[in-house]
């Protein structure tokens, strides 16, 4: 099969279906995800509750440091409180928009060939797996639901409400486009698959820099200021920290604009290098097995 | 004493069998060595970032965490190197009904679940960890003694021993739900708290809870206490040594009636 066959066949509309059909087409696609992925939901379940458990470890840290200060005390404009809620809403963000086995089944798909029956139906691969992404984070978000909220339950002295009414729309906002560079991130990282002959290594350094720079293990405003602002300019932080920032009130006026347009800009920079990755990987590909 | 040989024999193969079969694959041998150092990095980075802000985690200064960080990875670079890959292939074993092969050998069966896969890149991680452990220590202005020393490879091999009986115990439970690899991932994160000064830890459920009953807080605490020559009593490394015990009993009393339970996949 030639690439440019594919990237037509893959774009053409049904011809027998009404317009209408593109949308239920990919309906289908989440229905069926969702019930593929209830299959999993007492692996989420396991998941979520074991996730917990460094979470609590990071607070009971943070707790030992803020015990040896005079009360009250701020660690780079964080209070203690400030700081727990810091990091539970970066826990709901991420049951919300982390990848979980997306990127592990999209290298399978390459290795497999299976990836040659989306070059015949007209069916986008990368509009087949949002769907199963966005199906996924549903499950996985109502499953975690119930370890989480135990969780924040015990913690809900520190949960605190958005700074600003305008939390409330801006986060949605934002969260919205963290699932989608996390997911086009995944995404461009497992179709590495085309290339290489096992992807789990790259998965896993870009996941060690994202855990870093996303602000997963501390908020990003405690690094020194240059570092602060030099990270600001990479995609990783609008996956947890921008959002949680907006939702705490932490990022207002001009960075907030700011932050919102980087990571408009982002999202379609990341859109359009998978795009230019999967078909650049489409010469490539060999489909084994197909 | 012919047993011991022979199992001895039997291990020396699949570390050669092992080893051949990782040279297949030589660039991502050498990825993976990056990908287990890239992550102690962001350890020792997170730990960096918060003596920023402070001298002192409950009574632990920085090179003393840097130390207990050092033998975390060390103690988890080796039982990665041992088990981690077999015992996380449990599951599939079951699954796929390709276990019924291995209950047929004449050979322990556990023994040979455990060991099969025998990971040599994670040698190198180890001694990154075990440099770290000297690099502190200097900052420390330490020298334990050789006395010490002894007494760290004995911890050692008893927190290399709770992490696998642990390991062990929950990957047993895919004989009742086939699909597991949630239990890695869960052991994942049991993992992650070990790194951490246990008396950061408030006293009650929490810090009970992973001391007696699932120790984490004492496989890599212990050693690194120990060569800080700051163990409050002798109750600490026999408390770690007890717990191993304990851990590797139950491991074994579990794996029995897990195997009465053992319905094939395939026959």
């Amino acid at each position: 099969m030639t690439p440019s066959s594919a990237n037509s066949v893959s774009t053409d509309p049904l011809p027998a279906h009404p317009p209408a059909g593109l949308w239920s087409k990919y309906a289908h696609v989440l229905s069926m995800g969702v019930q593929n992925t209830l299959v999993y939901r007492a692996n989420f379940l396991f998941r979520a509750a074991f996730g917990l458990v460094p979470l609590m470890a990071t607070l009971f840290l943070w707790q030992a440091i803020y015990a040896d200060k005079p009360a009250g005390v701020a660690i780079g404009a964080y209070t203690l409180a400030q700081m727990v809620s810091y990091y539970l809403l970066v826990t709901v963000v991420d049951a919300v928009t982390a990848v979980a086995e997306d990127d592990w089944q999209i290298a399978a798909d390459i290795k497999d060939g299976a990836v040659s029956q989306f070059l015949l139906k007209p069916l986008d691969y990368l509009a087949y797996r949002l769907c199963l992404y966005l199906s996924g984070r549903l499950i996985y978000t109502s499953v975690a639901l119930i370890p989480v909220a135990f969780f924040l339950f015990f913690q809900r002295e520190f949960l605190v409400g958005p700074a600003s009414s305008w939390g409330w729309v801006l986060m949605p906002v934002s969260v919205l486009m963290a699932a989608l560079l996390q997911f086009l991130i995944a995404y461009t990282v497992a179709l590495l698959s085309f290339w290489v002959l096992d992807v789990s290594t790259f998965i896993f350094i870009q996941f060690a820099f994202e855990f870093l720079a996303s602000g997963h293990l501390f908020p990003l405003d405690i690094l020194p200021d240059s570092l602060h602002r030099l990270l600001l300019w990479t995609p990783y932080p609008y996956l947890l920290y921008f959002p949680v920032g907006v939702y705490l009130g932490r990022i207002q006026g001009a960075d907030l604009w700011q932050g919102f347009v980087l990571q408009g800009v982002w999202v379609v920079a990341a859109f359009l290098i998978a795009r230019f990755v999967w078909s650049r990987g489409l010469r490539k590909y060999t489909a084994v097995g197909g | 004493m012919s047993l011991l040989t022979r199992y001895a024999g039997i291990y020396a193969a699949l570390i050669r069998y092992s080893l051949i079969h990782e040279m297949q694959f030589k660039v991502n041998f050498l990825l993976w060595i990056v990908v287990e150092a890239l992550w102690f990095g962001l350890q020792l980075a997170f730990m960096t970032v918060l003596y920023g802000h402070t001298d002192q985690i409950a009574g632990w200064s920085r090179w003393e965490v840097v130390l207990l960080v050092g033998c975390n990875q060390f103690i988890q670079q080796l039982f990665h190197m041992l088990f981690v890959t077999n015992l996380s292939n449990l599951s599939e074993l079951i699954r796929k009904g390709t276990l019924d092969l291995l209950l047929l050998q004449p050979v322990n069966t556990r023994f040979l679940i455990s060991v099969k896969k025998f990971e040599i890149g994670n040698i190198a991680n180890a001694l990154m960890g075990l440099a770290v452990v000297f690099y502190a220590l200097a900052q420390l202005g330490r020298t334990p003694s050789p006395a010490q020393w002894l007494g760290f490879v004995v911890v050692c091999v008893a927190g290399l021993s709770v992490h696998y009986s642990l390991m062990f115990l929950l990957a047993c439970i895919s004989f009742w739900t086939v699909r597991a690899q949630g239990i890695v991932w869960g052991y994942y994160n049991l993992f992650n708290i070990a790194r951490l000064p246990a008396e950061a830890f408030p006293r009650g459920a929490y810090r009970a809870v992973f001391t007696w009953v699932l120790p984490m807080l004492l496989v890599s605490n212990v050693p690194a206490k120990l060569l800080a020559q700051r163990l409050a009593s002798p109750w600490e490394w026999a408390a770690l040594l007890l717990m191993a015990a304990a851990c590797f009993v139950a491991s074994e009393l579990f794996w029995r009636f897990s195997l009465r339970h053992y319905t094939s996949a395939s026959a």
